[in-house]
């Protein structure tokens, strides 16, 4: 099966900085990748690339076989996207907003309708629909932003920081909802909530100053003995006798 | 017993096709539909916020006292708005920028510009939607100086096609200052500067062509006297005003907006690689 979601040899710099050094994995359909590192890793700049935010120094990186530099828009069709924060415009209401993104997607009259209502069944936003944004508490600010992503029914899902800012209930019901959709899709999950990768994924990339050190399964961390939490520090912490 | 002629060849045997990547992949895509949604979204955004209210009736009093108040309309004893088409090109200089320096900015400043470019659009579709939606409105708020048209055919019987070919070229200075306003906001993520930048740029094609400028410059190099009339944004509206649309002054304001929308596509792809 080919895969969904590949990324070869990704490079970013800014300046003399590499935020991301030499990172390459790929996803197929049914995988749910749990992206994990400390803050400033470069899992959101990573995420970025992938979503045609920014351009990569080098390497490459291909949503559905569509190469997000050479056929941005290709690649974007087939991808949903949750920026870190879930931006979204603050004056509009909850069903203008997604109405807007379905019209961009290209659907038009009874599909657009259709599409944006299924989007907040999904995401449980039935109750906001005509509150406009910047009155919605930040759990509802995230859902909307899942909303935006999974209105199309992409096959690629990149998710930055889905459950950031919910409370247990609704980080419960995100996660559920991503186990949900797991099976037709090939889904990046960025978080620093290690619980979660046992909870969703089903398996675990673990990068720190932008390089990749850990490509594993939930079960095959743990079996290391240690705790996901003591791992992650003595891995993530000891980056410089790593080699580099 | 005439020989069977053999017809020569026409055309070489055609080439094997070669194996084609789709058209789409190597043409920019034309399709307006999404610039259109993008100007949609843009233009209710002005009406839900204060800023439309407050950008329409400032702009109109102001116009109001300019053309009626310092214009000397009525000692004028002329029925013609050619003191209100004066006025005007100063009015956008300062009402343009300050409607342009959100346009990039805000995006930047909420992160909603990670959403805008991450949806299925080309930048250019992005940047045309802004453009589209920010002429609309001012053509809106051009079009509610109506009552200064109405009072000077109540007043006299004025030349109305002098009269529209004013506006036209009014429309066209606002649409050339708005696309420098908006590639100056692409720059940027704090409005302040978006507007100064706007404000600076948009006064160098304004003033080019001013006496001021074109003396200093005949004096010393003729040459660039020649050439900053030839940009001067007010000289080519002046000749709307006096009721004569030219096709070089139309393809001069033309040129000019899609200069400065091409330099805002540039701008938001550059900013990618950063």
């Amino acid at each position: 099966m080919a895969a969904l979601i590949e990324i070869d040899r990704l490079t970013k710099k800014f300046g003399d900085t590499t935020v991301v050094n030499d990172v390459s994995f790929s996803l197929k359909k049914g995988e749910v990748l749990g992206f994990l590192g400390p803050n400033g890793a470069g899992k959101s700049t990573t995420m970025r690339m992938l979503a045609g935010f920014l351009l990569p120094t080098s390497g490459s990186a291909r949503i559905c076989g569509a190469d997000v530099v050479e056929r941005p828009v290709q690649a974007k069709r087939n991808l949903g996207f949750l920026p870190e924060g879930a931006p979204c415009y603050p004056e509009m209401t909850v069903s203008g907003f997604l109405d807007f993104t379905a019209r961009v997607r290209g659907y038009r009259g009874k599909d657009a309708a259709e599409r944006v209502a299924g989007a907040m069944k999904l995401t449980e936003l039935d109750a906001v629909r005509l509150q406009p944004i910047e009155t919605l508490s930040k759990g509802f600010k995230r859902r909307v932003g899942l909303a935006q992503a999974l209105l199309h029914d992409p096959p690629a899902l990149v998710l930055d920081e889905p459950t950031d800012g919910l409370d247990p209930n609704q980080k419960h019901e995100v996660r559920e909802l991503i186990k949900r959709l797991a099976p037709e899709k090939a889904i990046i999950i960025s978080t620093h909530i290690l619980e979660e990768v046992s909870a969703v994924c089903s398996r675990a990339i673990i990068i720190a100053r932008g390089h990749l050190i850990v490509d594993a399964t939930p079960s095959e961390l743990e079996s290391t003995g240690q705790t996901l939490d003591e791992f992650f520090r003595d891995l993530t912490l000891n980056i410089p006798a790593f080699g580099f | 017993m005439a020989a069977a002629i053999e017809a020569p060849p026409l055309a070489p045997p055609a080439k094997p096709a070669a194996p084609r990547r789709p058209l789409s992949d190597h043409l920019p895509s034309i399709d307006l539909r999404p610039a259109l949604v993008v100007a949609r979204r843009e233009l209710a955004a002005y009406f839900a916020t204060p800023v439309a209210t407050v950008f329409i009736v400032v702009f109109l009093a102001l116009a109001g006292v300019l053309t009626f108040g310092v214009g000397n309309f009525f000692a004028r004893g002329q029925a013609d708005l050619v003191a209100f088409f004066s006025f005007l090109p100063w009015l956008f200089l300062l009402f343009i920028p300050a409607l342009t320096m959100r346009l990039w900015a805000e995006e930047r400043r909420l992160g909603t510009i990670e959403l805008l470019l991450t949806l299925p659009i080309a930048p250019w579709q992005a940047v045309l939607g802004k453009f589209l939606a920010a002429w609309a409105f001012c053509a809106i708020a051009v079009a509610l100086t109506f009552p200064f048209w109405i009072t000077v055919n109540l007043l006299g019987s004025p030349e109305n096609g002098v009269i529209l070919s004013g506006y036209i070229g009014s429309l066209l200075v606002a649409g050339a200052f708005l696309a420098i306003g908006s590639a100056m906001s692409a720059l940027t993520r704090n409005q302040v500067i978006a507007f100064v930048l706007a404000v600076v740029v948009c006064f160098l094609f304004a003033a080019a062509g001013t006496g001021v400028v074109t003396e200093f410059l005949s004096s010393r190099l003729p040459l660039l006297a020649e050439a900053a009339r030839s940009v001067s944004v007010f000289e080519r509206f002046n000749g709307f005003v006096r009721g004569v649309v030219e096709l070089r002054d139309l393809v001069f304001f033309a040129s000019l907006i899609v200069f400065f929308l091409f330099v805002n596509v540039v701008i938001i792809d550059h900013r990618k690689a950063d």
